[in-house]
C-alpha cells in the first residue's frame, strides 16, 4: 500500500508546475493548459483521500470538478477566439485593459 | 507491483507536466497534455476508482484535449521568439521554493486513516460504477442537477461568444 503523503506530494509537485505554467508562459492556450494541470492536481488529492478514507465523496466532487473544467475550457476558449478575431491581443500580457 | 506501477505513473506526469509549461510548439504542449492526462487516469485506477478513470480519459483526454486542439488549429498559433515571461526565474525559483516549503510539510505530517464503509472490498463486491452512481444520486442530487444547468450555460455562452459579429452584416446595412 502506497502511504497517502506520495499521492499527495505528487499533487503537490503538479499544482506547482501549473501555477508556474500560469505565471510564465504568454501564449493564452497553455495558460488554459496550465489550469488543467492545477484542476487534475486538485482531482488526484480528493480521490486519493477518498479512497483513503473509505469515502465516495471526494471522487463525486471530482466528477464535478471535471464537469466544471469542461465548461470553463468551452467558455474560455470562445473568450480566445474572440480575441483572436477582433485582433485585440496575441499575448496574454498585452490584455492589460483592466489592469489597474 | 504496486510501487513500480505508482513510481512509473508519478514519474511520467511530472515529466509531460513540465514539458506542457515548458514546450515551445503549442501542439507539442497538448500532446504533452494528453500523456499527463492519461497518467492521471493511471493514479485513480491504482486508487480503485474505475469509473472516474473512464470519466478522465472520455471527458478529459477526449473531448476537452480535442477541443483545445482544434482551437489551435484554427487560430493557427505560430511559435514565438519570446515564449517565456521576462521575470520568468525570478517566478520559477520563488514558487519553486514555496513548493519546497509544502512537500517539506507534507513528508512531515501524519495523516490518520479512519476507514469509512466503502472499502475497497466492498467496491469490488458491488462495483465502482455502482457505488458512484447510488452515491450521486442520492446525496448529490441537487449538485448535479446545478452542474447540468451550469454546462447548459456555459455552452450556450460559449456560442453568443464565438459567434461571428460580421455574419449579420449584410441584413442590418439593407435598412437605412
Amino acid at each position: 500500500m502506497i502511504p497517502l503523503s506520495y499521492y499527495v506530494a505528487v499533487a503537490t509537485i503538479l499544482f506547482i508546475i501549473g501555477l508556474v505554467g500560469v505565471l510564465v508562459r504568454r501564449n493564452f492556450i497553455i495558460v488554459f493548459m496550465s489550469i488543467e494541470i492545477m484542476l487534475n492536481a486538485a482531482n488526484i488529492n480528493l480521490v486519493a483521500f477518498a479512497s483513503y478514507y473509505g469515502s465516495l465523496d471526494g471522487q463525486i466532487a471530482a466528477i464535478f470538478i471535471i464537469a466544471i473544467a469542461a465548461g470553463e475550457a468551452a467558455i474560455g476558449l470562445a473568450i480566445i477566439i474572440v480575441v483572436f478575431r477582433r485582433k485585440i491581443a496575441t499575448n496574454v500580457d498585452q490584455l492589460n485593459l483592466l489592469k489597474w | 507491483m504496486v510501487t513500480a506501477f505508482f513510481a512509473y505513473l508519478a514519474l511520467v506526469s511530472i515529466v509531460s507536466g513540465i514539458l506542457t509549461v515548458a514546450l515551445r510548439n503549442p501542439v507539442h504542449c497538448g500532446l504533452a497534455l494528453l500523456t499527463l492526462l492519461l497518467h492521471v487516469a493511471g493514479f485513480f485506477v491504482l486508487l480503485n476508482s474505475e469509473f472516474l478513470a473512464m470519466v478522465q480519459i472520455i471527458v478529459y483526454a477526449g473531448a476537452i484535449l480535442v477541443l483545445y486542439l482544434f482551437v489551435l488549429m484554427i487560430l493557427n498559433l505560430k511559435t514565438e521568439e519570446r515564449v517565456f515571461h521576462q521575470r520568468t526565474a525570478i517566478i520559477a525559483f520563488v514558487t519553486a521554493g514555496v513548493a519546497g516549503v509544502f512537500l517539506l510539510m507534507l513528508m512531515r505530517s501524519p495523516f490518520a486513516s479512519v476507514s469509512g464503509a466503502v472499502t475497497p472490498e466492498v467496491l469490488d463486491f458491488v462495483g465502482h460504477t455502482k457505488a458512484v452512481g447510488i452515491t450521486i444520486f442520492n446525496d448529490f442530487l441537487l449538485q448535479f442537477e446545478i452542474i447540468a444547468v451550469f454546462l447548459l450555460g456555459a455552452v450556450i455562452g460559449a456560442i453568443v461568444l464565438a459567434k461571428n459579429p460580421l455574419a449579420r452584416q449584410p441584413d442590418s446595412s439593407d435598412k437605412p
